[in-house]
């Protein structure tokens, strides 16, 4: 098996530049996506039978709960590759994924709790999907503050790796939860397979907003994981010169 | 993948497979604690305790909806076809809440058999009852009847 491809992300100039040429792109993709999902599913989509235009938080609820998910299992990939492989770049993506992660846990629970009041009655319940998603965020929350309290770089790592992997074993639970226990919160509309239980018009904007929202997380993480990386680095010649490069305008 | 990794991954590995075993066992466990509701036909049986907080659930009766005219005040009438019990409840009803639907209640038997609620909650999907609701329905064959209406109310 050819390992070259994966080799190349231990260097932190390779990822700088490549992801300097995904950046553009990505953001672009997020603007418009998000633009298009958003306006069509929050004016133009068909207000739902029994819950009229209340339903409409959908939009902003299930995208935000998928990539919350999503963080979550490709901090824990991270984590692997920087356990086992000590790739330096990893640690990077799993600490800098993990407050976006929260942010967009936080928004799901939110969200699902204004939508809650209205239909169900009640913002809150303690229903399995509920709380697995609750204990989520905190371990999204775990890693942020063992990240942050361990001074020591690779101990930190470690630690981090560790959570991020053992706390993976959540996000199953979140996704089967509907279906193993008797929740309030209903079962997936939204499935990869398997037929669509939404009309075509309610379910193209949801599909593009979830698209949109991957964009959005994927420009933000670069962002975030190009700046961990300039500060890391800082000692290095290229990143000397870029810092010139990029400060050069204003001196 | 030289040797040092390979075992790294596998150390790796059985945290996971670990992990994920026990966290496993523990929710197989609390599977038997499930806080299953009353149906209507256990509470007319006595078989739900009298000061303690229950679930009751079941379909909302037809025609069996009773507001008040100067407060929030509501009763109405849970069934599942073989028995009834009656809800009072003060305050503001789900958006979904309407006749027909399947609904949980969360309070306190009265002495007379009224379940004091203070809670109601309504699911979310119209097709779609608490699969608990759905389950008594299917036990005292109500669930049938349930679906020949929505058929019914199609057509």
């Amino acid at each position: 098996m050819n390992w070259t491809w994966f080799h190349k992300w231990g260097s932190p100039k390779w990822f700088y530049e490549m992801s300097g040429r995904w950046l553009p792109w990505l953001g672009v993709a997020a603007i418009l996506l998000l633009a298009v999902g958003l306006a069509w599913g929050l004016a133009f989509a068909p207000p739902e039978k029994y819950q009229l235009d209340s339903y409409r938080i959908i939009y902003i609820h299930v995208p935000a709960a998928f990539l919350a998910q999503s963080c979550y299992l490709l901090m824990a990939i991270a984590g692997v590759v920087s356990l086992v492989w000590k790739m330096k770049l990893a640690d990077v993506a799993l600490q800098q994924a993990a407050p976006i992660g929260a942010w967009l846990c936080f928004v799901s629970l939110v969200s699902g709790a204004i939508w809650g009041k209205p239909t169900w009655g009640t913002y809150w319940i303690w229903d399995a999907r509920l709380t697995s998603m609750l204990i989520l965020l905190f371990l999204y929350f775990g890693v942020i503050a063992l990240g942050n309290a361990i001074s020591n770089r690779d101990s930190a790592a470690k630690a981090c790796a560790v959570l991020a992997l053992v706390g993976a074993v959540n996000i199953p639970i979140i996704k089967y939860s509907v279906e193993f226990w008797n929740t309030l919160h209903q079962p997936a509309t939204f499935t990869v397979t398997g037929k669509a239980s939404m009309s075509a018009d309610m379910w193209l904007p949801l599909l593009i907003s979830v698209l949109g929202f991957y964009c959005f997380f994927a420009t933000v993480l670069l962002m975030r994981m190009r700046l961990e990386v300039l500060r890391r680095e800082s000692r290095a010649s290229w990143v000397k010169a870029e810092v010139a490069r990029l400060s050069g305008g204003n001196r | 993948m030289n040797p040092v990794r390979k075992k790294r991954l596998m150390i790796v590995l059985a945290i996971l497979a670990g992990t994920g075993i026990a966290v496993a066992l523990a929710l197989t466990a609390l599977q038997q604690n499930i806080n299953l509701f009353y149906t209507p036909t256990q509470i007319a049986a006595g078989e739900a305790p009298q000061d303690a907080r229950i679930r009751a659930g079941g379909l909302v009766k037809e025609g069996s909806v009773k507001r008040s005219t100067d407060s929030l005040l509501v009763d109405f009438v849970v069934t599942d076809g073989a028995a009834e019990v009656t809800i009072r409840f003060q305050g503001i009803l789900p958006d979904l809440f309407r006749e027909g639907q399947g609904i949980v209640a969360l309070g306190k038997l009265d002495g007379e058999g009224v379940l004091l609620a203070d809670e109601v909650l309504a699911k979310h999907d119209e097709n779609y009852m608490p699969p608990e609701v759905t389950q008594a329905l299917e036990q005292s064959g109500m669930m049938k009847h349930y679906e020949d209406g929505k058929q019914g109310s199609k057509q």
